[in-house]
């Protein structure tokens, strides 16, 4: 039996609309530190899109580990594969470590956690502002990583699409591959 | 161009202008979100003002004092409750309105300026920072102050005013020549001025009116909105300023209110004042006029004082765009530039190392209670 040659179809909306909303997220919380017309307005926007992605990227580590992804071309250099397994648990690590450390340095500085109207997430840390001061600077040390490695993935994305043409960009791609996209014998 | 070929993966078949137009491309699309990243973080509009800029300029106007709040940093905690009459119910969605519905309250009562160790003195502006907590983690944060419009109009006079009122330290005064050239680029100030110089002076915290002077936006259970101001007005006869010549007490004005709270407790009635469509609410400066329709919406009653410590008011940021559903900002341009700078302050100070305040909030010596 062959691997499939794409990710599942619910592996591709949730990588499709992560990245649209992550990216939207990095740059609005890069926005907002330094904003003071629009800082409530991207503040406000900032934090249930933040629950949001955690949810999402739970739902999506769940259907990797009932769906895996195809396996990478056989060709690809050791240090290839290792930079994209690394990066890969980079990315999955940092999607869910980015709004768990954003509500908890929140809940440590008691600041209400507001979703929308009037639904008020939960404290998940005691009260203390050292925590809070500590927390805060990580979050963005994982914020500047996390873009960071989202520009390596893009560019190894494009790399396999437009120059390798190795098919691994086209297991991802939101819409039918041609044929010859796929490595042969895998369709 | 076979090494390249082969570095970059290319299959031998795709000719090296190919591949470097496909490479080109690349850096391209990379290139271009590494640099909205930039724009969006301001990286290319060094000139703006920021947060940080704003609190910055405190420090400097202010010298280092690490721990304290950038800003109205002489301080003490106070705790209390506030009750709903019922009248706020038909304007406002927000829980704390109901009749009868009690409203756990902590707060702080400051002074205004950057100074933790500064004295007392009758005329500097009294501020009282509130944090209601209402039921399922809601929170209603705001913080008003005994001056019946604000200084400045946007951010970035705040921000020109800060440097042009900072004294000077042969006399201890405004150099007046620059307050002169700050009024006049900015008219809207004088006029505000005026109006805070000519406000009464009480004999302290207790029976001191305190504004909102921001305009913020009341949402009924209905969606329909309404322009608002507070004020919390004090329930007793406000005595005026009595000319105390010399004060042997640096902390006369919180601790007179300490001495007040362990007498008994000292009641605000909240009164709303609701906006006519032609009246300015991105506009701190200007006081809406008399006679507009004002409606009390229950009563704060604070019971205790306790100085500043780790985990009470020290550790909170009022942040007044802090909201619960039923108040909303106005547009007034202020409110997103203090939350902003609150922000900035808090982080700041979060992480430094504390000083115990100058207030104890404890009898002094002669007193003779």
């Amino acid at each position: 039996m062959t691997a499939p040659a794409r990710f599942n179809r619910p592996a591709r909306l949730l990588h499709w609309v992560m990245a649209a909303l992550i990216l939207a997220m990095l740059l609005i919380g890069v926005a907002m530190v330094t904003s003071l017309a629009d800082y409530h307005a991207l503040v406000a926007l900032h934090r249930p899109l933040g629950i949001l992605i955690l949810m999402l990227a739970v739902l999506r580590l769940a259907n990797r580990w009932r769906r895996p992804p195809p396996p990478l071309p056989v060709d690809l250099p050791g240090w290839q594969r290792r930079a994209a397994h690394g990066s890969h648990v980079l990315l999955y690590g940092l999607m869910l470590a980015m709004p768990l450390v954003g509500w908890a340095m929140l809940s440590a500085a008691r600041y209400p956690v507001v979703l929308v109207g009037p639904v008020v997430l939960p404290p998940i840390l005691p009260q203390s502002p050292i925590l809070y001061a500590a927390l805060r600077q990580l979050h963005t040390v994982l914020a500047y990583g996390l873009f960071g490695v989202i520009l390596a993935h893009l560019g190894a994305a494009l790399m396999h699409g437009l120059i390798r043409r190795d098919g691994v960009f086209a297991s991802m791609a939101p819409w039918r591959p041609h044929r010859a996209a796929l490595p042969a014998g895998k369709t | 161009m076979t090494l390249l070929n082969d570095l970059a993966g290319a299959p031998p078949g795709m000719s090296p202008r190919a591949l470097l137009l496909r490479l080109a491309a690349i850096g391209a699309l990379v290139g271009t979100t590494a640099g909205t990243f930039a724009y969006a973080g301001g990286w290319l509009s060094p000139g703006s003002l920021t947060p940080a800029r704003v609190v910055d300029r405190f420090e400097q106007v202010n010298g280092p004092h690490p721990g304290f709040r950038r800003n109205h940093a002489k301080g003490l905690c106070v705790a209390g409750a506030f009750t709903g009459n019922g009248a706020g119910v038909p304007l406002s969605r927000a829980g704390v309105f109901s009749a009868g519905r009690v409203t756990p309250v902590e707060g702080r009562v400051a002074l205004a300026g950057g100074q933790p160790y500064a004295a007392d003195a009758g005329t500097t502006v009294r501020s009282l920072a509130l944090r209601f907590r209402l039921p399922d983690g809601e929170e209603w944060r705001t913080g008003v102050n005994n001056i019946p419009v604000f200084p400045v109009r946007t951010p970035e006079a705040f921000y020109e005013q800060l440097r042009a009122a900072q004294p000077d330290p042969a006399t201890g005064k405004p150099d007046p020549e620059r307050l002169k050239a700050f009024f006049a680029v900015h008219p809207e100030s004088a006029k505000a001025a005026a109006l805070i110089k000519a406000r009464t002076v009480t004999s302290g915290f207790a029976d001191s009116t305190y504004w909102s002077l921001n305009a913020f936006r009341f949402v009924a259970a209905d969606g329909g909105t309404r322009a608002v101001r507070w004020a919390f007005v004090p329930d007793g006869i406000a005595a005026p300023e009595t000319a105390q010549a010399v004060q042997d007490d640096m902390n006369y004005l919180f601790d007179d209110l300490a001495a007040q709270l362990r007498q008994g407790p000292q009641s605000w009635h909240l009164v709303v004042t609701l906006a006519q469509p032609e009246d300015p609410t991105a506009d701190a400066t200007r006081p809406w006029p008399a006679g507009r329709e004002t409606v009390d919406v229950g009563t704060l009653t604070l019971t205790g004082a306790t100085p500043e410590a780790a985990g009470n008011c020290r550790d909170i940021n009022f942040d007044p765009l802090v909201l619960p559903d039923g108040i909303a900002p106005s547009d007034d341009p202020l409110l997103s530039a203090r939350s902003a700078a609150y922000a900035q302050s808090f982080t700041r100070r979060a992480g430094e190392a504390k000083t115990p305040s100058a207030v104890t909030g404890a009898p002094h010596p002669g007193a003779g209670l």
